[in-house]
């Protein structure tokens, strides 16, 4: 309903414009820009796939990005959060009820109102396929579920380890790039997605994104085949790794991120250089339509409601009063 | 036609094997030997490393404040100790509550089957304090021990250290498994008993009341012995009862971190060298090895973790060595490096396996794995089957000697022929053998039984005490089995042929091989230095070699010599040289400990050497004498 009324709009300002383009100036071109990216409302999708407690790491990586995705605007309601293991809870923290990004206990990630969607044992590979797919029991409840349509843009983000052409999830079964590339096909088909970033921060975690085939996918990876993704800092209060290298520099140019950002997609791909991050951070743009240049990164991250106010008064033309 | 099975390939196989026999005995042989020797060889070996992923690397941040309190309480410890003459079992109970642990006693009380005279017990009656730190929001599903012994001297710090330790864990909120703090009174018999009690088994014949309180399956156990309140360096003692080890990421995560904390660390009490190209490092390299080895064969538990290691529980003693050095460790550091291992030790999710189970150390940063050193042993193993498969050549070709001159005969159409031929092969088969057989082993069922049930007759009849009566008795009737042959030659049929004593031969040495196999599969040690010296023997005697010559060569490499042997070699790498009557009266003691052993913890060398060894080594004996 949003969308018809979008371009009703539009087309009620196009109009406007060839009327009263001597007397009104209009900001054309912020209107366009509103409407250029084709999507109108945003999900993301974020899994960390493996447990106990030396994968701390795994979880503080995926609480991360939910924290900035939340913080710049995507509501719960549509952020399907999967956590395999319960670091906050676990016996071992010796601070209960927290997930620290930083060492020095700098940064809580778990927050005070974190909803996770899948917990423990629920994070399976077939529950990810048929979230993405959409394939889900009538039962289901709706915060389960990605209600996307194909004006949505989904962000996708998977962490864990994984290896060439695989991921692992659980320790007891693994995903393999092949299986990923056709549910995303899948996703095009019933058109559950207008682009779909996919962020994936494992070992040789470029091998996950090689065989996509579906249109407008761009893909982020941590590591090119071959090479790890290595852990950033310990914290020897708690006696564990807490994040990973890659996601821990995405979230600090993730920090410097407001709704009315222009950065765009060039910037993120330059985050965790080799002298940083070790491994090659690798990215894949050849199936996105647009050009990576101009697609915002609140175009995925965030959930970008623009409001424009005017004080021009619009006088609205016979036919249009009678519609009243 | 394929190699075995064609007959002339066949018969020039067999001839050369019966030809280059002994050349290739002596190679394998020395080979072994050189392969053994080669272990301790730095480049030839592996550096430690992690294998527990949940373990990962030392990143805590240990935070232990209190040393001085702990060497405080360890000394009200003393206090009390000396006040009661024994355990004070009521201040420890006190001292645990006040710190907030589940504290429980057991009793217990054993009476040995003859007096101990290393440790002065004979009717041992004592109480086991433990108390249990449980975790703060874990299930009671796991727990960790740390046991500190109480001896009547010494040892006080450890109790000390345990009991600050205890104070300081309660503190913490991050343990996810019961940690179990006890204080054992009798060292391995108290250890004994709680172990049975607490898992519900009575292997040993011990009395103990059950326990009342329990934590959940144990993970892994430390035990700490210090007597000082400064150290110079710790010492990690690994070989336990049966030689059996514990997992080697238990020694390598003591290893990380003493790296860690910067405190010296040993094995064996020797310090590690850095030239393992000249030969003094070298030399360093094997001796620290060879303790091992000679510590491994002797089945004996080395420390009180001995005992856990039988209910595959991962355990290791920590010893505070205080000597000559410079730098000198306090008790806070050392209980640091406890709460480190500690709290690495409860990030684990299974028990440890991912790291070797069987291994040797040259030093506490190198080891050598079952798949390097196995095939030392199997080198040795393989002169026996060698020497089995020349028998074997052998006994066909005096069948086939003795078909052919019947075959001969008959032709000869001479019945007379005919019955004196068929009455000189009496053709003994493998039934003759089972004789000697039977003997040796109700000789060596007569060493294992005898000395224990005839010591109050011997004290009757001999001024000696009931523990020299015991040792005496096995040395006697081990010597009386020396004189067997020559007693027992009129039962034995087929006697005087050329085949009996080959099948005998045969029979003993395949016998020799499973035994030794077997027994280097639990305990290499153990079996090496047996195949060392029992593999000469099997291949070499027969009845033609110099009767007297080889009895005393036989004797030198029996059991009983290999034993005395060794306890000056033992003592010889120790750096504590002993005269030979310290040596003799040692050995004595080695003998009845060894037999304590048995009968106290479930020990396997006593009745292996007695009932497996000796009648093994008295059928090469029968076969020297074999008329």
């Amino acid at each position: 309903m949003l969308a018809l009324c979008a371009s009703q709009l539009t087309a009620i300002l196009d109009m406007n414009l060839l009327a009263f383009s001597s007397r009104n100036y209009i900001k054309h071109d912020n209107a366009g820009q509103f409407f250029s990216s084709g999507h109108t409302n945003n999900w993301a999708v974020l899994v960390c796939t493996s447990r106990f407690w030396f994968n701390y790491r795994h979880v503080a990586n995926t609480l991360s990005v939910y924290r900035s995705v939340k913080r710049l605007g995507i509501p719960d309601s549509h952020i399907v959060l999967m956590l395999a293991d319960d670091m906050a809870c676990n016996h071992r923290n010796p601070k209960p009820a927290t997930v620290f990004s930083h060492k020095n206990m700098e940064l809580n990630v778990y927050g005070d109102d974190v909803e996770v969607d899948y917990r423990g044992y629920e994070v399976t590979v077939e529950n990810f396929l048929r979230v993405l797919t959409g394939r889900l029991p009538p039962s289901t409840p709706r915060s389960k579920r990605l209600l996307s349509d194909d004006r949505s843009n989904i962000l996708i983000y998977l962490t864990g380890h994984g290896g060439n052409g695989f991921l692992k999830f659980q320790d007891s079964e693994e995903i393999s790039n092949v299986e990923l590339a056709d549910a995303f096909e899948q996703m095009w088909q019933k058109r559950r997605y207008n682009e779909l970033l996919f962020i994936i921060d494992t070992c040789q975690g470029a091998s996950m994104y090689e065989r996509f085939y579906s249109p407008n996918l761009m893909a982020l990876a941590s590591s090119q085949v071959g090479e790890d993704s290595l852990s950033h800092q310990p914290d020897l209060a708690i006696g564990v790794h807490l994040m990973d290298r890659y996601t821990f520099y995405l979230l600090e140019f993730l920090e410097d991120i407001h709704p009315a950002s222009k950065t765009n997609m060039n910037d993120l791909f330059k985050v965790c250089p080799k002298s940083q991050c070790v491994s090659t951070p690798g990215h894949r743009t050849d199936l996105f339509l647009r050009d990576p240049g101009s697609v915002l990164i609140t175009d995925f991250f965030g959930s970008v409601r623009k409001v424009e106010i005017t004080m021009e008064t619009i006088n609205l033309t016979d036919p249009i009063n009678s519609f009243r | 036609m394929g190699l075995l099975s064609d007959p002339n390939r066949r018969r020039a196989l067999i001839s050369l094997l019966t030809r280059l026999n002994t050349p290739i005995c002596l190679v394998c042989y020395m080979a072994g030997v050189a392969w053994f020797m080669g272990l301790a060889f730095e480049p030839f070996t592996l550096r430690t490393y992690m294998s527990e992923n949940a373990m990962g690397s030392t990143m805590v941040e240990e935070r232990f404040p209190a040393g001085e309190r702990a060497l405080a309480t360890g000394r009200e410890f003393a206090a009390h100790k000396k006040k009661v003459g024994g355990m004070p079992v009521d201040w420890l109970v006190k001292t645990m509550q006040a710190r907030g642990l589940e504290v429980f006693t057991q009793s217990f009380s054993r009476t040995l089957p003859f007096p101990d005279e290393n440790k002065e017990r004979y009717m041992v009656k004592g109480t086991n304090v433990y108390g249990i730190l449980r975790a703060p929001r874990a299930p009671r599903t796991e727990a960790l021990v740390l046991s500190a012994p109480c001896s009547p001297g010494d040892n006080n710090q450890a109790v000390g250290l345990l009991l600050g330790l205890a104070q300081y864990f309660r503190n913490q909120i991050y343990w996810a498994k019961d940690i179990i703090f006890l204080v054992n009174e009798h060292d391995l018999i108290g250890m004994q008993a709680w172990l049975e009690g607490y898992h519900h088994t009575n292997t040993t014949g011990m009395d103990w009341s059950p326990l009342q309180g329990r934590g959940g399956s144990i993970q892994a156990a430390l035990s700490l012995e210090l007597s000082s309140d400064v150290i110079t360096s710790l010492d990690l003692v690994l070989e336990g009862l049966n030689g059996q080890l514990p997992n080697l990421d238990l020694a390598n995560l003591f290893y990380a971190f003493c790296q860690k904390i910067g405190v010296l660390c040993t094995i064996q009490g020797k310090l590690q060298r850095n030239d393992w190209d000249s030969v003094s490092g070298y030399s360093h390299a094997v001796q620290t090895m060879m303790l091992m080895v000679m510590k491994q064969a002797s089945g004996r538990p080395w420390g009180d973790h001995g005992l856990f290691l039988r209910y595959h529980i991962e355990a290791a003693t920590i010893k505070g060595i205080n000597s000559f050095r410079q730098y000198k460790t306090d008790a806070t550091t050392i209980g640091r490096l406890l709460e480190g291992m500690y709290r690495k030790l409860n990030n684990l999710l299974e028990r440890l396996h991912q790291s070797y189970f069987f291994y040797l150390m040259p030093s506490l940063s190198h080891f050598v794995s079952i798949g390097y050193y196995m095939p030392a042993f199997g080198l040795l193993t393989v002169i026996l089957l060698l020497r089995a498969l020349d028998l074997w050549v052998q006994l066909t070709h005096i069948f086939t000697g003795r078909y052919l001159s019947i075959y001969s005969a008959c032709i000869g159409n001479s019945p007379l022929l005919i019955k004196y031929v068929s009455s000189q092969q009496s053709s003994p088969g493998v039934l003759s053998v089972l004789t000697p057989l039977v003997i040796s082993h109700l000789t060596g069922v007569a060493l294992y039984t005898l000395p224990i049930r005839f010591q109050e007759m011997a004290v009757e009849h001999f001024p000696v005490s009931e523990t020299e009566a015991v040792v005496l008795t096995a040395i006697a009737v081990y010597t009386a089995g020396l004189a067997l042959p020559h007693n027992t030659h009129r039962f034995l049929s087929g006697e005087g042929t050329e085949q009996g004593w080959r099948v005998l031969k045969l029979v003993a040495v395949l016998y020799l091989a499973v035994l030794l196999g077997c027994t280097a599969l639990i305990n290499f040690s153990l079996g090496f230095i047996l195949a060392l010296t029992l593999v000469p023997v099997a291949a070499f005697v027969t009845p033609h070699i110099p009767k007297v010559l080889s009895a005393f060569i036989l004797v030198i490499l029996s059991p009983a010599c290999t034993l005395l042997f060794s306890v000056f070699f033992f003592q010889e790498l120790q750096e504590m040289p002993v005269s030979f009557q310290d040596g003799w009266l040692l050995y004595l003691s080695v003998i009845s400990q060894g037999i304590l052993d048995h009968f106290l913890y479930g020990s396997l060398v006593y009745p292996l050497i007695a009932l497996l060894v000796y009648p093994c080594w008295l059928l090469f004996w029968n076969i020297l004498f074999w008329k």
